[in-house]
C-alpha cells in the first residue's frame, strides 16, 4: 500500500498536467535531438527546393510583372483566362492525354513482359539485366538524339529498314496527322520507352523473385499453363508494385519534356501533334520574348499540378485495400 | 554508461549541425555573372561581357578577341575584362531566365528585337549621358537605324554592333555543275524553282534549296520573304494583327511546298534550326538558301569549312524579280541596369575598341582579319555612314578576300530593310509550326493553314500588345 507522500506526489503530478507532459515532450525531443539535427537538413532542402517553390508558383499564377521593374502585381485570374484561351493549350493537353495512354499501352506492358521472360530464363539472366538496364544509364538528351537519327526520313536506320522491306516509309516524329492517336506520339513514346525500361523492368523482376515457387508448382499440378499462372499467380503476387508504378508511370507521363524537346528539335511537331503540356509551360516561360510570361507559366503548372493531385488521390482511394 | 551515452549523442548532434550548416551554406552559395563592381571613382573595374567567340566553335575569332582584350587591358590597366564565351551569341531562354532573375552579365548581346523585352523587364541601364563623340568617336556616323535600336524615346541604353539584310546565298559549283549560270542566281520564285530542280537532279544528297522550321528561324525566314514581296508579317495597326493571310502568305508557302514536294527539291529532314542549312552549304550539299552575308564569314567558311570562291549572294526572291524589301536586322550590347557608372565607361570604352572602330577590333580589323583567314569584303556590317562609313569601305576594299563580283547581285539590288515585326520572336516561334506543316505535309490546306497561323498570331498579339 502505498504511502501518503507518494501518494500526495501523484496527485500532484496529475494536478499539473502541463508540467508533466512539458517534462515527457521535453525528454522526447532531447532524446531525439540528433535525429532532428539530421532532419533538419532534408527539411530544409525541401521547404527552399520543393515546398516553396511550389508556394511561389501558385502565388506567380495569379500576378503579372509590372513593366519596367522586376516586381510583380496583383492580376487575379487574368493567366489562366489567357491560357485557356490559347488553342495550343487544349492541344498540349489533348497529345499528353494521347501520350500518357500510349505509354501505358506500350511503356507500361513491356517492361512487365520483358521481366516475366527474364525471369523464366536460367541463363545469361545477369547479362541481359544488364542489357535491358544500359539505355535508363544513357543521359536522355543523348539517347533521344540517337532515336532523332534513327527516325530521321532521309538517312535514318528504321525507313530503310522499312524501305528495304517494300513497306511504306515514315516521317515518324515530323509525321503530320492530329488525330487521337498519331504517329508521331507513337514515335515519342517508343523512344520514351526504350530509355526508361530498365529501371521499372528491374523492379518487377525483383517482385517476381519474391514469389514463392510453391505457388507455381501448385498451380502447374493443377493444370494451368504459361498464361494462367501468369493470370492467378504472377498479377495478383505483385499486385502493390504493378499498382504503384501505374500511379507513377502515369504521373510521370503527363509532365513529359525532353523526349518532345528533342525529338521535335523545341518546335513541337506537325501542327504541334507532339508538343506536351509540360514543353507549352517552358514555352510561354521562355520562348516568346516580350510575351514571354511567368505568371502564364505558373498558371498552367498549377493547373497540371491540381490535375495529378487529383488523379493521385482518387487513384489511392479507389486501389486501396479494403478491410472485412 | 550516462556519460558515454551523452557524449556520443553530442557527437552526433555535432555532426547534424555540421550537415545542416554545410547544406545551408551550400544553399546560400549562389553565383552571378555579373562582375562585382568593385571601384570607386578611378579604382579599378571589373566588367563581364558575353558573345566572346568560343575556342571550340570560332577558334580563329576568339584567338582574335582574346588578343583584344589583352590589348586593351595593357592600355587600361584599371579595367579588368571577364569574357563570358558562348555560341550561339543569342539564346532566348537564357535571356529571359537572366533578365528576370538579374544575372545578366554587364554587357550582354541581344539582337535588335529583344530591347523591349529587356526594357519590360526593367535591366538596361540608361547610358544616354555617358555616349558622346568622345566616348564613341563614331558616333555621328553611325546609321540611324542602328542608334534607333537601342534606343527608346531619347534614352540610350546600348550600342549597335551590327547590322543585316537578307539576301539568296548561292553554291556557284553546283550551279556550274548542274549547267546554270553562276554569275545570274534567280531573282523570282518561278527561276528558284528552276534552278532548284536542276541542282536537286545532280544526286548524291544535294539538295537544291533549303528552309528552317524551327528556333524561331521558320517565321524568321517567312517574315523576309513577306518582305520581299512587299507584304507584312504583322500589321502596324493599332493593336497590330497578322498580316499574312492573303495572297503574299499563300504564293510563298504555296511555292516552299512545290519545291519540296512537287520539285523534290528540298531535304526530306526537316524541323531546322540555325546552323544546320549552313553545315550542309559548307559540305557542298546545298544549292541555295536565304541569310545574311555573316553567315559567309562567321559560319560557312570559319566553322563549317566551306570554300569561299564557291559562294555568291543574289536578293531575296520574290514576284517581280526586284524584292521590295528584305527583313533587316542588327545586334547591339546593352549595359544591365545593376552597372556602376564606371563599369558603363569602361563598357562604353571596350565596345569602341572593339566593335566600332574602323581598322580595330574583332569586326573591323580588316587587316588581321585577312592575314587569319576570314574573307573580307563584304558589305556589311552597314553601321557606318559618312566618314567612318568612308573608311570602312575603303579598308574593305583594300584588303578584300573575295571575289566582288560574285556579290554583285546582292549589292545591286540594294534592298530597302524593312526592320523585324511587333514582337517579332514570339511570332516567329508562332510561324515555325506553318512553315514544318508545309514542308512536311504533301496535302496540307494552305489556306487553312494561313487562317490557323493568322489566329494564332493574332491571339499572341492579344496579350502581348
Amino acid at each position: 500500500m502505498a504511502d501518503v507522500a507518494t501518494l500526495r506526489k501523484a496527485n500532484a503530478r496529475q494536478a499539473a498536467p502541463g508540467r508533466v507532459t512539458t517534462g515527457r515532450f521535453g525528454q522526447k525531443v532531447r532524446r531525439n535531438l540528433s535525429a532532428y539535427g539530421f532532419l533538419i537538413g532534408a527539411v530544409l532542402c525541401f521547404t527552399f527546393f520543393s515546398w516553396y517553390p511550389i508556394v511561389r508558383e501558385v502565388i506567380l499564377s495569379f500576378q503579372k510583372a509590372v513593366y519596367g521593374t522586376d516586381t510583380y502585381t496583383w492580376a487575379g485570374w487574368v493567366n489562366y483566362v489567357r491560357i485557356i484561351h490559347d488553342p495550343t493549350f487544349w492541344l498540349a493537353w489533348r497529345n499528353t492525354l494521347e501520350f500518357s495512354l500510349l505509354a501505358l499501352v506500350i511503356g507500361y506492358a513491356v517492361p512487365f513482359c520483358v521481366a516475366i521472360l527474364l525471369n523464366e530464363l536460367r541463363h545469361a539472366r545477369g547479362y541481359l539485366r544488364v542489357l535491358v538496364y544500359l539505355p535508363v544509364m544513357l543521359p536522355p538528351a543523348s539517347a533521344l538524339l540517337l532515336f532523332a537519327y534513327f527516325y530521321n526520313p532521309q538517312y535514318g536506320v528504321f525507313d530503310d529498314i522499312l524501305h528495304t522491306l517494300h513497306l511504306p516509309t515514315s516521317q515518324w516524329v515530323f509525321q503530320p496527322g492530329t488525330g487521337f492517336i498519331s504517329v508521331a506520339m507513337i514515335s515519342v513514346v517508343i523512344a520514351s520507352t526504350w530509355m526508361n525500361m530498365g529501371g521499372a523492368t528491374l523492379i518487377y523482376l525483383a517482385a517476381l523473385q519474391n514469389i514463392p515457387g510453391e505457388l507455381y508448382e501448385a498451380a502447374e499440378l493443377d493444370g494451368a499453363g504459361l498464361f494462367k499462372r501468369i493470370r492467378h499467380v504472377t498479377i495478383p503476387q505483385t499486385r502493390l508494385i504493378l499498382i504503384m508504378l501505374l500511379m507513377l508511370q502515369i504521373v510521370a507521363t503527363m509532365q513529359m519534356f525532353v523526349e518532345s524537346w528533342v525529338l521535335t528539335n523545341g518546335g513541337g511537331g506537325v501542327g504541334n501533334n507532339a508538343e506536351s503540356v509540360v514543353m507549352l509551360m517552358y514555352q510561354y516561360a521562355f520562348e516568346l520574348s516580350g510575351s514571354s510570361n511567368y505568371g502564364a507559366a505558373s498558371a498552367l503548372g498549377v493547373i497540371l499540378m491540381l490535375v495529378l493531385a487529383l488523379f493521385s488521390g482518387g487513384f489511392l482511394w479507389v486501389t486501396r485495400e479494403r478491410r472485412a | 554508461m550516462r556519460r558515454q551515452l551523452q557524449r556520443r549523442s553530442g557527437g552526433r548532434m555535432i555532426a547534424a549541425v555540421s550537415v545542416v550548416a554545410a547544406l545551408g551554406l551550400g544553399a546560400a552559395a549562389c553565383s552571378s555573372s555579373n562582375a562585382s563592381p568593385t571601384s570607386s571613382a578611378g579604382g579599378p573595374v571589373t566588367i563581364s561581357i558575353n558573345c566572346a567567340p568560343t575556342q571550340a566553335q570560332n577558334p580563329i575569332q576568339h584567338k582574335e578577341w582574346v588578343k583584344d582584350v589583352a590589348t586593351f587591358e595593357k592600355a587600361n590597366p584599371k579595367i579588368t575584362i571577364k569574357s563570358v564565351y558562348n555560341n550561339p551569341c543569342t539564346n532566348l531562354p537564357v535571356l529571359t531566365a537572366q533578365l528576370r532573375a538579374g544575372t545578366e552579365p554587364n554587357i550582354f548581346y541581344i539582337d535588335f528585337t529583344d530591347l523591349p523585352q529587356v526594357l519590360a523587364a526593367g535591366q538596361a541601364a540608361d547610358i544616354t549621358s555617358y555616349v558622346n563623340s568622345k566616348t564613341v568617336p563614331t558616333l555621328k556616323d553611325l546609321v540611324p537605324s542602328a542608334m534607333k535600336a537601342v534606343t527608346a524615346g531619347k534614352t540610350i541604353y546600348g550600342l549597335p554592333t551590327n547590322t543585316y539584310t537578307q539576301g539568296l546565298i548561292y553554291n556557284r559549283k553546283l550551279f556550274s555543275e548542274a549547267g546554270l549560270n553562276p554569275n545570274d542566281p534567280p531573282t523570282t520564285w518561278a527561276q528558284v524553282e528552276t534552278d532548284a530542280k536542276a541542282i536537286a537532279k545532280l544526286g548524291h544528297g544535294i539538295e537544291g534549296w533549303g528552309d528552317y522550321s524551327a528556333g524561331n528561324n521558320g517565321g524568321w525566314h517567312f517574315a523576309s520573304y513577306m518582305d520581299a514581296l512587299g507584304g507584312t508579317t504583322v500589321t502596324n495597326a493599332v493593336p497590330p494583327t497578322a498580316g499574312f493571310d492573303n495572297s503574299n502568305g499563300l504564293a510563298i508557302l504555296q511555292a516552299l511546298h512545290t519545291l519540296r514536294f512537287t520539285d523534290s527539291a528540298m531535304s526530306k529532314t526537316q524541323g531546322l534550326a540555325w546552323g544546320t542549312l549552313q553545315a550542309q552549304f559548307g559540305a557542298g550539299k546545298l544549292g541555295m538558301y536565304i541569310a545574311a552575308p555573316d553567315d559567309v564569314y562567321n559560319q560557312i567558311v570559319a566553322v563549317d569549312k566551306g570554300n569561299i570562291n564557291d559562294i555568291g549572294m543574289g536578293p531575296l526572291p520574290s514576284l517581280t524579280g526586284k524584292p521590295a524589301g528584305s527583313l533587316g536586322g542588327g545586334n547591339a550590347y546593352i549595359f544591365a541596369k545593376s552597372d556602376t557608372p564606371a563599369q558603363i565607361q569602361a563598357g562604353i570604352k571596350f565596345i569602341n575598341f572593339e566593335d566600332l572602330t574602323p581598322g580595330k577590333g574583332v569586326t573591323f580589323n580588316y587587316a588581321r582579319a585577312k592575314a587569319d583567314g576570314i574573307p573580307v569584303g563584304f558589305d556589311e556590317p552597314s553601321l557606318f555612314n559618312g566618314a567612318a562609313g568612308a573608311q570602312v569601305s575603303a579598308l574593305r576594299t583594300k584588303y578584300t578576300t573575295i571575289n566582288q563580283s560574285y556579290y554583285k547581285a546582292y549589292v545591286d539590288a540594294n534592298e530597302v530593310s524593312d526592320g523585324e515585326p511587333f514582337d517579332a520572336q514570339a511570332v516567329y516561334k508562332t510561324l515555325d509550326p506553318m512553315m514544318l506543316a508545309v514542308l512536311t505535309e504533301p496535302t496540307v490546306n494552305i489556306p487553312a493553314l494561313l487562317k490557323t497561323s493568322a489566329t494564332n498570331v493574332n491571339t499572341l498579339l492579344q496579350f502581348s500588345a
